[in-house]
């Protein structure tokens, strides 16, 4: 694969979260506002671009039988590291993202990458392939977390957008869209929506349904 | 040159032998350790800061919070409320109290912090420092609200609070969490302002006068109890037992008399 592959096709084509259906779990939690999605975001990719980097640095030594094992204690050092750099300068958005931030080790997305990819692949394309899969998940969360904030608070990056008409204007906020749930819809009806731009996506059916079902 | 011969040696294995298996593991472990710990040493003074700052600040709202205090701050000047360094050991103000009044400074010595036997150790503390920084607000020469901070184990953190008592140290006047680490979405919930609204009101002690009061499961049938919140019975539990201790003997009691005799004021 070129360079410029690597690092594009996680955005649409490969998308970790609407291809493979990784990382759902924090992107319902964090994308109540954009704030949230957007420090959860950078947070996911640096921690993802470092792993790629050092794993691959590391792929001829790491020995095989322990390989998960080191890869999730690289993981996880950067993940507290990540974490206690956003409780020292970012502690508000630090306190909303809860245990979230803590979650990215247990985050499939990385794992995931440092296995299939990182594993088996120079420094360079490593790097680019944890920074394209990074920016495939924190598209998607802000794609989410924008659609849920703009309708269920009216505000973006808490500035008002919709004069909401508890304060004199005419927007009457979905509530719903602050709710786990409301991801869940979203996130289905964009992968509908990306499928049905890119039908090569689709996947093929495990069996077929009998005439009479139809 | 021995060292590199022998780094050499360690890179030539065989990917899959027993040396190089143990071997890399140590590497990688200790190298992270020594990462993680480095960020942790310079990181803490910012995050202890911030600690501070949130504790500060939720004491701030919870006393903004308090029905008819800001009229009687204002009526009484915005100063007048006092902070006093206790002596827990006699309930008396301190003579020569420390600098540090951080509770984790303050058990780390043996001349600063009392040991509780398991009997009294009900919070989950094992040593209790011997000084605390209360607030008292009088009107007059009447006491009208006491500010306590308390601290215990819950079920996974340490929870730390203030709880401020009426003029006649047996209501309380509001509750408010500064720090835990309580499960996310079950235990955490002892930081909503819905939970913390169903404190004030209720009374520390019963009608015969023994402290009774408590976290209970589900809902509260007397003036004693405190909603539980479902799913964290061992957090409502954490609390109780501070509640307990902390105006217990071993606790302000020793206090609470104090004030009660006008021998603090």
């Amino acid at each position: 694969m070129t360079p410029s592959k690597t690092l594009k096709a996680p955005l649409i084509d490969d998308n970790p979260i609407t291809v493979q259906i990784l990382g759902i779990c924090s992107a319902l939690a964090v994308t109540t506002s954009v704030d949230t999605a957007l420090t959860m975001s950078l947070a996911l990719t640096i921690v993802l671009v470092a792993a790629s980097g050092i794993i691959s640095l590391l792929r001829r030594l790491i020995p095989r039988e322990i390989r998960l094992i080191l890869q999730i204690t690289i993981i996880a050092s950067l993940v507290i590291v990540a974490d206690l750099i956003l409780q020292a300068y970012a502690w508000n958005i630090s306190q909303r993202l809860s245990i979230f931030v803590s979650l990215v080790v247990t985050n499939c997305l990385v794992l995931g990458r440092a296995e299939s990819f990182a594993m088996h692949n120079p420094v360079l394309p490593s790097l680019l392939d944890g920074l394209g899969n990074g920016m495939g998940y924190s598209l998607i969360l802000l794609v989410v977390g924008i659609l849920r904030e703009l309708f269920g608070a009216g505000t973006l990056m808490g500035v008002m957008v919709l004069p909401l008409r508890s304060e004199g204007g005419w927007f009457e906020p979905l509530g719903v869209m602050l709710l786990a749930p409301s991801a869940f819809f979203i996130l289905g009806l964009l992968i509908w929506a990306i499928r049905t731009w890119r039908a090569d996506q689709v996947e093929a059916d495990e069996f077929t349904l009998a005439e009479e079902v139809r | 040159m021995a060292r590199s011969s022998l780094l050499h040696r360690f890179l030539a294995l065989s990917s899959d032998t027993r040396a190089r298996v143990f071997g890399m593991a140590l590497a990688v472990s200790a190298v992270c350790a020594l990462v993680v710990s480095a960020a942790y040493v310079t990181l803490s003074p910012r995050i202890d800061a911030n600690l501070a700052a949130e504790r500060s600040a939720r004491l701030d709202a919870m006393i903004a919070n308090l029905p008819g205090l800001q009229d009687l701050l204002l009526d009484a000047g915005a100063d007048n409320l006092e902070s006093v360094i206790v002596d827990l050991r006699t309930g008396l103000a301190a003579v020569n109290p420390p600098d540090v009044l951080d509770s984790e400074a303050l058990i780390a010595s043996p001349e600063t912090s009392t040991e509780l036997s398991p009997v009294d150790d009900l919070a989950g503390l094992k040593r209790r420092p011997d000084f605390a920084e209360i607030f008292l607000l009088s009107s007059g020469r009447e006491l009208v609200l006491a500010i306590f901070p308390v601290y215990g184990q819950g079920y996974q953190s340490t929870i730390k609070a203030y709880v401020a008592l009426e003029g006649d140290l047996n209501t309380i006047a509001g509750f408010t969490v500064t720090e835990q680490g309580e499960t996310p979405g079950l235990g955490s919930k002892i930081t909503d302002l819905t939970w913390l609204s169903k404190w004030p009101g209720k009374a520390l002690l019963d009608e015969a006068g023994a402290l009774k009061i408590a976290v209970v499961r589900g809902q509260a049938q007397t003036d004693y109890e405190i909603d539980g919140i479902t799913g964290a019975t061992r957090t409502g539990n954490g609390v109780s037992a501070m509640m307990q201790f902390w105006f217990g003997p071993n606790g302000f009691g020793p206090v609470i008399d104090a004030l009660k005799a006008g021998e603090l004021r």
